[in-house]
């Protein structure tokens, strides 16, 4: 760093910047290409089941693809509403 | 034994045709017998690199369609008589090839002696790209330190572990190579550009070369003589470097640093 650098406004590490993205979209990215494609697919049919007696948000079914050795786990987790539970779409 | 080497990236313009045609020139100048072939198709660009564009009478699409023989399509190159380009079509669409043709001109090529096969892929994630990755052992990525080329990177690597026919045979993963180029090492330190370990390590595959930000790298594209005939160019010598690492030798990364300033240049820049 020269003097006259120094002096000048000193610009930010950018290159930082790009790698903390990158590292972060990459990441993401590669989960969803592991996964099957029928992942989203599934996630909807199972949305809209449990909706039939729960009425539960459409955030509240996540779904997982998890590979541990030679198991894959499909791990699903349902965030039921808090409170007395009222059948949506039936009596 | 034939090796097939696919150089690709996803992203354009990140020197593709350039490294296609140094890395087959190179492997040529250590002795080999080698092909290098333009899958992109409609958009030929590999015969200018070379300067062999006014010899080009028939092309890779030709021999597909049976219009040609793979003999009256190989175009010899004038320096080295080991080396032979196979043009793409300028006229016809990416639809030309097909997987079949691509493979039976692979295999000839095989049977004619050829010891490389550099397969330089379009641009995209389409068929060209599809059919020059399909059938490589291996695979040399094209890389600039820049965020759009690295992701587009990560998509081809996700594809070339699941979309070529060595994948779909279950055999043991393609080793991958990363190929930086446009590097400038002075940005690096300046933190302006990502650095060769941080592309490494986003990516996860080991690096096959760095080739430095040079002018003689246009200049070459200029003359249609691949930049690793310049000897005297930083480039040129990135280039011949990456070819040794490509055939087993481990050579030490060089161009990686920014030249160190004298005690005048510190106090008062540039």
């Amino acid at each position: 760093m020269s003097l006259l650098d120094f002096l000048r406004a000193r610009p930010k590490n950018t290159a930082n910047i790009a790698r903390e993205r990158l590292r972060i979209i990459v990441a993401q990215e590669r989960v969803a290409r592991g996964g099957p494609d029928y992942l989203p697919l599934l996630r909807g049919e199972l949305l809209a089941v449990i909706r039939k007696y729960v009425n539960v948000d459409p955030d509240a079914v996540q779904i997982n693809l998890e590979r541990d050795g030679e198991h894959e786990v499909l791990e699903l987790s349902v965030a039921l509403p808090e409170g007395p539970t009222k059948a949506a779409g039936r009596a | 034994m034939t090796e097939i080497i696919v150089v690709t990236s996803g992203k354009g313009g990140v020197g593709k045709t350039t490294t296609s045609a140094s890395l087959a020139t190179g492997l040529a100048q250590r002795g080999h017998k080698v092909a290098v072939i333009d899958f992109d198709v409609g958009l030929r660009n590999l015969d200018l690199i070379m300067g062999c564009e006014r010899r080009v009478v028939y092309d890779f699409v030709n021999v597909i369609h049976n219009e040609a023989t793979l003999k009256q399509a190989l175009i010899r190159d004038k320096r080295h008589d080991n080396l032979y380009v196979l043009a793409a079509s300028q006229t016809r669409d990416k639809d030309a090839l097909t997987q079949e043709g691509v493979e039976r001109v692979l295999d000839e090529l095989a049977k004619e002696g050829f010891e490389f096969i550099v397969c330089d892929s379009p641009a995209g994630i389409e068929k060209g790209a599809h059919l020059a990755m399909y059938f490589a052992d291996r695979a040399v990525v094209v890389v600039n330190p820049e965020v759009s080329s690295v992701r587009d990177s990560d998509r081809i690597l996700g594809l070339l572990s699941s979309k070529t026919r060595r994948a779909e045979r279950g055999n043991d993963a393609m080793p991958q190579h990363l190929l930086l180029t446009r590097y400038n090492p002075v940005r690096v330190e300046a933190g302006e550009m990502m650095s060769v370990q941080d592309v490494e390590e986003i990516l996860g595959i080991p690096v096959l070369g760095v080739i430095p930000e040079s002018e003689n790298v246009l200049a070459a594209s200029n003359a249609g003589v691949p930049v690793i005939h310049d000897a005297g160019s930083i480039a040129g010598q990135a280039y011949a470097d990456a070819v040794a690492r490509l055939l087993g030798e481990d050579i030490e990364l060089r161009f990686v640093d920014a030249p160190k300033k004298g005690f005048f240049k510190r106090m008062f820049g540039t």
